[in-house]
């Protein structure tokens, strides 16, 4: 049995609301028609675009080079034509250069099926590596590899623990990656630990995904590699890196140091699947399982979808989004970015899209207190507070008699709320709901 | 860090648990005066009666999984009924009065916002007619006597007076009758004002009653202090005092035996518990109406049933009762009254 463990103050227990997609076993996306591939795909400086508009680009050909010491390479996830390069704003808000990729419908081979030998390489070589093929931290922080992993010298490893805690509600993506992709992603952990040479390799789970905990120890025992499994009990941010340290190893980092200070390296289990397939397969890092799920979701699922794939191909994929969707998220709903348009394109640090309803929303308001200062302040003088309660019920119609479609959603109430209700996001579903049913 | 959500993204500053906390620091004053003219006993009854209350709201909201207290307002219904309980009653009476109020008349029905009632009022009056002798039994403050005799309120008094047949006579001489005690700040401005000094005492809180509803004046300030913050508008308050105030002028003769138009005013104001209610508990936001008309009505309808029950009624006070009654009438009121709609004038035949 797997060691049980957790970090010390603080922490949160949020409802983690994976059932929805955890049982669904990873599936490829079908090959969308456009790919927006940002150039700002890591932490650091943006790669520098090697191809303009009208060029022909190849699966897994370098399209971006990393610029400084602190930036990663951009390979393109798919055969077809740069039909343009423009500003697109990413999740977070920031504009960022992207080559508009129009995809061919023909894909041709996979060039990534070919095994190459690393057991002779040097750990430099594997660096070297690591670096070409873009990898960067896939927990969500996109800091590169192969930056990472050049331990400083003077420096020892104690401690490589490996990222499996997943603490973010909703995202399943590197829980089913444990047990779709466990070879792949052991031998990405021999293959880090090569580079790093740790006294103490431990993959930390929480315990809310103890049939990945299991998976993992089976397959490492019949491998006979030197890991050790723990077993977190379930507390966010257990997946912060500090906080996993502390679980893991019982070590603090100090303030303003790093990991490495105190002999530890973390890396996320996605991470150690792209470095497998980056050493063993001279693959780039350029699809990635992404969780497209919340309440908001028709169909949730996970998604083999390639780096750029804009939202509304992904929520395509999964049945497409609810009526009662108001909130779109890259990533999870503790740490993730809300984000306006369908058109905003994966990076890879996207483990996940989260997609809230109305009544998520209502759990972070206090209830209506009946107060009146929605009725006092209403412009077209209806009574803001009873519209939303019908509409919180479903009963739209009633909604509507009360005089919804002359809601401007001005806002004053909104305003005025002393409560927070989200009042303009109910009357704004609540007249695309109430004129479907009429 | 930014983050998207449907407009408006901007709110007004006042927040429900900012405003919960704005009422009861606005019921301090009078609290405070409630335990310096009683005692420290008085304070002891104010704190088992907050403490009951946040701690029935902790158990019941913990059911559910979720953590209420932080909204205050198990706090203001605990601090009213302590407010609202005499300075000498037993200490299990306040605490039947919270676990009434917050499990039988707040949570059962959804908790904060679903009620239907005041809380602390149905609370308060769940334990007046279970415990109706230790309900009524009143100690005098600190400016009236200096060992804390008990005495029965002056509204009592006067009302056992009238349906014992005494008529023709006022307040004060009624009240003087008995031997009333005047603090002698009263006495001295009595002559000075040409007002009663019964009547100045009860303004300033200088009278029997309960722990928190004697100082008129400090009620005041506290009410006035919720209207400028803007969590009451003067609609309820205003429309209460004043119906009842012209209903006692015209009828409050009658019971006694005077003619119409010759009831006294101020004296019937300031007793009672009229401020408290009109203050802080007809304006709950919960049990009130939503419209500013609805709470026009709601505001009559208080003075009206307050009188009713005062004059006519077998009790000496009436205001918990009349409060409770327009609360139950809050959803028909909103019901029928509904702002004007815009847009909806009628065509003009031109």
């Amino acid at each position: 049995m797997s060691r049980i463990s957790t970090f010390g103050r603080g922490g949160v227990h949020p409802q983690d609301g994976k059932s929805l997609s955890k049982d669904k076993a990873i599936e490829y996306l079908p090959l969308p028609g456009e790919l927006y591939l940002s150039m700002s795909q890591h932490l650091g400086a943006p790669a520098t675009p090697l191809k303009k508009k009208g060029d022909r680009v190849e699966r897994g050909e370098l399209v971006g080079e990393a610029s400084s010491f602190i930036s990663a390479n951009v390979h393109s996830p798919v055969s077809g034509v740069v039909s343009d390069v423009r500003q697109i704003r990413l999740a977070t808000g920031q504009n960022a250069t992207c080559l508009v990729i129009k995809v061919d419908e023909d894909q041709g081979e996979d060039p990534f099926k070919k095994e190459y030998p690393y057991k002779d390489m040097t750990g430099e070589e594997i660096l070297a590596l690591i670096k070409d093929m873009g990898v960067v931290g896939m927990g969500g922080a996109t800091f590169p590899t192969s930056v990472k992993l050049q331990i400083p010298t003077g420096k020892k490893v104690d401690n490589l623990i490996i990222n499996g805690v997943e603490c973010e509600p909703y995202i399943t993506s590197d829980y089913r990656s444990m047990l779709e992709r466990a070879d792949g992603i052991l031998e990405g952990i021999m293959i880090l630990a090569k580079t790093v040479n740790p006294e103490k390799i431990s993959i930390g789970v929480e315990m809310n995904k103890m049939d990945a905990v299991a998976h993992l120890e089976k397959k490492i025992s019949e491998k006979g590699y030197p890991i050790e499994v723990v077993a977190l009990k379930m507390k966010y941010p257990q997946g912060d890196e500090k906080q996993l340290i502390k679980a893991v190893a019982n070590r603090e980092v100090p303030s303003g140091k790093l990991p490495i200070d105190i002999g530890a390296v973390v890396a996320n289990i996605s991470t150690c699947y792209a470095v497998y397939e980056a050493v063993v397969f001279h693959k780039p890092l350029i699809e990635r399982v992404v969780t497209v799920s919340g309440d908001g979701i028709n169909d949730p699922k996970n998604i083999i979808a390639p780096i750029g794939t804009k939202s509304s191909d992904l929520f395509a994929f999964s049945g497409g989004l609810k009526d009662t969707a108001v909130k779109m998220i890259a990533g999870g709903p503790m740490m993730g970015f809300a984000y306006s348009s369908e058109d905003t394109p994966t990076v890879k640090g996207t483990g996940g899209i989260t997609v809230l309803t109305f009544q998520d929303e209502l759990l972070s308001a206090f209830p209506c207190v009946s107060c009146g200062k929605c009725v006092e302040h209403c412009p077209m003088g209806l009574q803001p507070n009873k519209m939303f309660r019908n509409i919180k019920w479903g009963n739209y119609e009633e909604a509507m008699a009360l005089g919804l479609m002359d809601c401007k959603e001005c806002g004053c109430c909104a305003y005025s709320c002393p409560s927070h209700l989200p009042l303009v996001q109910g009357f704004k579903m609540g007249k695309k709901l109430g004129r479907k049913k009429k | 860090m930014k983050i998207v959500s449907s407009s408006p993204h901007i709110h007004d500053s006042l927040r429900t648990d900012r405003a919960m906390l704005f009422v009861v620091i606005a019921l301090l004053p009078s609290a405070i005066w409630g335990v310096y003219a009683f005692g420290m006993r008085a304070l002891l009854v104010l704190v088992v009666s907050v403490l009951s209350s946040l701690l029935t709201e902790y158990i019941l909201e913990r059911i559910g999984g979720k953590f209420t207290l932080k909204d205050f307002s198990a706090a203001v219904t605990g601090l009213l009924i302590g407010m609202n309980m005499p300075p000498m009653v037993p200490l299990y009476i306040p605490v039947i009065a919270s676990v009434f109020a917050m499990l039988v008349v707040k949570w059962t029905f959804g908790g904060l916002g679903a009620n239907w009632m005041n809380p602390a009022l149905a609370g308060r009056v769940f334990v007046f007619f279970s415990f109706s002798s230790q309900m009524s039994s009143f100690s005098l403050p600190r400016a009236l006597s200096a060992d804390l005799v008990t005495s029965a309120t002056p509204l009592s008094q006067i009302k056992t007076m009238i349906t014992s047949g005494v008529g023709g006579i006022s307040n004060s001489e009624m009240l003087s009758s008995v031997t009333y005690p005047v603090s002698e700040m009263a006495g001295n401005l009595s002559s000075s004002l040409g007002i009663p000094g019964y009547t100045i005492d009860a303004f300033v809180g200088n009278i029997g009653g309960c722990i928190g509803e004697v100082s008129s004046l400090l009620l005041l300030v506290g009410g006035l202090f919720l209207i400028f913050k803007k969590i009451i508008t003067w609609h309820i308050p205003v429309t209460y005092l004043a119906s009842f105030a012209i209903l006692s002028w015209i009828f409050g003769g009658v019971p006694r035996g005077l003619g119409l138009f010759s009831g006294e005013v101020l004296y019937p104001l300031f007793t009672g518990g009229l401020f408290l209610g009109a203050f802080f508990m007809a304006t709950d936001w919960v049990t009130t109406p939503t419209t500013k008309k609805g709470e026009i009505i709601f505001g009559i309808g208080c003075g009206f049933f307050t009188f009713l029950i005062r004059y006519f009624g077998s009790l000496p006070e009436g205001v918990s009762l009349a409060i409770l009654l327009m609360n139950i009438l809050t959803p028909t009121i909103d019901r029928f009254v509904r702002p004007k709609k815009f847009g909806y004038v009628k065509e003009v035949k031109a």
